[in-house]
């Protein structure tokens, strides 16, 4: 643990008999404004939330995840619009777990130095970063668990129990299991199958097990969340955006949306 | 395998030893690793250990280099290009025939290699990327004649611009993917495929074009073309007397470079001259220098010199050449820039075509846009020499593919309108 914060999140929601729900958007998608209201509404509801940081090759991303991207870039969403979209967040939720996912380049251009001295600056608790495996660890650990920066490892289904040690010997805050081999919004893969890794992992490591990848509709969520620690909802919650028109229209379906989820998984329990 | 395929002796001829080899994470100095997500970690590692159990394997070698003699038609010759030498008028150059291979490019080098990887792993199906479309066929080629499916990611933009190479992938059997996200380019494609391998890596093997992207691609692919360098450099002893004193090669990701320059790693006398696609001139954002105007940065699995903006989004690139319009490069060229091993040079969209019609009119021989940055650079190079000295150029695809680029530069001059 670099950071109380996640840990804290973690155990409030074991307390309450209940996974935590982790929502995910991309800052800046569909513009600066708007984003800020969305990631502001999803908050409310989440207990942790990923915020995305826009890049030109989301490689590991599927068209959902890949279009908000574009359309952050293309509303001029800098890396400055990330931190202060991160910095809003943590003023209207003191206790909430905050961390920034995206790719290795972005945070490597500015130098990991300095990107943990802002993010941690802004109110980030973690980083995860979808192509820094533990194997190149070495160009981050160091310095993020000096700026007290959880680092967020993920694992899949393709992983042994040898990538699991690596991970759990290596991250910080909480694993995220990709519950499928494949790119974000893909459709889930069998629940029993990711009941039973999850299990297997939870197993090997003190940390909290949060599951994402594919997770549309509130009774996967309650599903999950009857075994995971955390339950992650990404592409379901950005499609929001263009499913609906209107930001205030956006704002609503995302708020209901994400008060679903999280109905879902407290009606579940641990 | 008790009755060797082939009549060449293999031990004299190629060097199977791997020399200069990154770290065991496949790092070559700072550059290279293995930038993947988690669910690529476990594949790539399964490759990895592949590679290197097959290649210590004689019998892989045996049934690989016996494509390579009697599939592509290796080796190819090294020509003493005398008329353009002395339209030049300085050293003597030297075409390393790459063109000649099966398929037209030394792409089909490291596809032969990678097919034969795939089905000793048991990979019914084949995927990759391309940008030219040089590498896309290569892989097509090897798929047909493996029995493999196969799936080719290529950006739409390059689509339009390289049709004969798609519509020769159609006629092998393949499946050309078109790739409409970011800049519909390679690099785009390149992305595509990852994606989609993520998702079937099971059953799927990908096979990577070029001397970048993860380990253990960029050791791979330069271990499936050395056999450029070792035959370049044998064959000038054998009609020189000496190694050439200059080695030029083009680069967009490094694949034809690397295999030809690493065999020349140790000869120091050699110098090692990669030339960059300088597009509209190195001074503006039109071109494809990342060694040249780039910085170090992750993409694609490794980490190497990247052309990116000051937050690191990636650039789009420009070139005449759909092979060398990528914004990364091989993580070994970037670490022999950097240790002082490799120069560096570039020439732009008009050099290269200039270069195109010298070549092809004082030689009859048509090179590929992406081979004439070489002669262009190679030329300026030898120009600046001594008669009694020589400089090696790869020659590493024909001009065939190009010929509805090069008709809508140069037609009207031609009397093209008659054609």
């Amino acid at each position: 643990m670099n950071n109380p914060r996640i840990a804290n999140v973690f155990q409030r929601c074991k307390a309450e008999g209940r996974a935590a729900l982790v929502g995910y958007l991309t800052a800046g998608d569909p513009d600066l404004v708007t984003s800020r209201k969305l990631m502001l509404a999803l908050a409310e509801q989440s207990d942790i939330i990923e915020i995305g940081m826009p890049f030109s090759d989301p490689m590991a991303d599927g068209p959902v995840i890949q279009a908000a991207s574009e359309r952050a870039l293309e509303a001029g969403a800098h890396i400055q619009d990330v931190f202060e979209i991160t910095r809003s967040v943590r003023e209207a939720h003191p206790e909430i777990g905050i961390v920034l996912m995206g790719y290795a380049n972005i945070p490597y251009t500015m130098g990991f130095e300095t990107f943990s001295e802002r993010a941690k600056a802004a109110g980030a608790d973690g980083l995860l970063i979808v192509d820094i495996p533990p194997e190149e660890g070495h160009i981050c650990d160091e310095i993020l668990a000096a700026h007290g920066l959880d680092r967020i490892l993920l694992l899949s289904p393709t992983s042994t129990d040898e990538r699991i040690r690596l991970a759990c010997n290596h991250g910080t805050g909480f694993i995220y299991y990709v519950s499928l081999t494949g790119i974000t919004g893909a459709d889930m893969g069998d629940m029993d199958e990711i009941r039973i890794k999850t299990a297997h992992i939870q197993s090997m490591s003190d940390m909290p097990v949060c599951v994402g990848f594919g997770i549309k509709t509130p009774e996967q969520a309650a599903a999950v969340g009857a075994f995971a620690d955390g339950v992650v909802v990404g592409s379901h919650f950005v499609s929001q955006i263009t499913a609906n028109s209107g930001e205030q229209a956006i704002c609503d379906a995302l708020t209901a949306s994400a008060l679903a989820m999280k109905e879902a998984i407290c009606g579940a329990t641990t | 395998m008790s009755q060797p395929l082939h009549n060449l002796d293999f031990s004299s001829m190629y060097d199977l030893e791997i020399k200069h080899p990154p770290d065991a994470g496949g790092h070559f100095g700072k550059f290279g690793g293995r930038f993947a997500a988690e669910t690529l970690m476990q594949p790539l590692k399964e490759i990895e250990d592949a590679f290197f159990e097959a290649w210590a394997d004689p019998a892989f070698h045996e049934e690989r280099l016996d494509l390579l003699k009697n599939y592509v038609g290796r080796q190819t010759p090294l020509y003493h290009a005398k008329h353009l030498s002395a339209e030049v008028g300085g050293a003597q150059i030297y075409l390393k025939r790459e063109d000649l291979n099966h398929t037209g490019a030394h792409k089909v080098n490291n596809t032969i290699g990678q097919a034969l990887l795939a089905r000793r792993m048991g990979k019914k199906k084949v995927i990759a990327e391309t940008g030219a479309g040089q590498h896309g066929v290569a892989t097509a080629t090897v798929a047909a004649m493996f029995n493999m499916e196969c799936n080719i990611y290529m950006g739409r933009e390059d689509i339009r611009r390289q049709a004969p190479n798609v519509f020769r992938m159609k006629l092998l059997g393949a499946n050309v993917v078109p790739v409409d996200s970011g800049t519909s380019t390679l690099k785009d494609a390149v992305n595509e495929a990852l994606r989609v391998w993520v998702a079937t890596c099971e059953d799927t093997y990908y096979i990577f074009g070029t001397a970048a992207g993860p380990h253990p691609f960029p050791l791979m692919v330069r271990q499936f073309h050395t056999v450029i360098g070792q035959e370049a450099r044998a064959q000038c002893l054998d009609q020189t007397g000496r190694l050439p004193d200059v080695a030029v090669a083009c680069v967009g990701g490094g694949s034809n470079a690397i295999g030809l320059l690493h065999p020349f790693y140790d000869d120091h006398e050699v110098r090692l001259v990669a030339v960059e696609a300088g597009g509209r001139g190195l001074d503006g954002n039109e071109h494809a220098a990342s060694l040249a105007a780039g910085k170090p940065g992750i993409i694609h699995g490794s980490l190497s010199y990247l052309l990116e903006d000051e937050e690191g989004q990636i650039s789009a690139t420009h070139s005449i050449s759909a092979g060398l319009d990528y914004p990364g490069v091989g993580p070994e060229l970037a670490a022999m820039l950097e240790n002082g091993r490799l120069q560096l040079d570039s020439a732009t969209d008009d050099q290269a075509l200039a270069a195109f019609k010298t070549l092809t009119r004082c030689e009859g021989i048509i090179p590929a846009l992406e081979s004439s940055h070489a002669v262009s650079a190679g030329m300026r190079i030898a120009a600046a020499m001594n008669p009694d000295q020589t400089v090696l150029i790869n020659l590493s695809g024909r001009g065939d593919k190009d010929m509805g680029t090069v008709f809508e530069l140069l037609g009207d001059e031609l009397g093209g309108d008659q054609v």
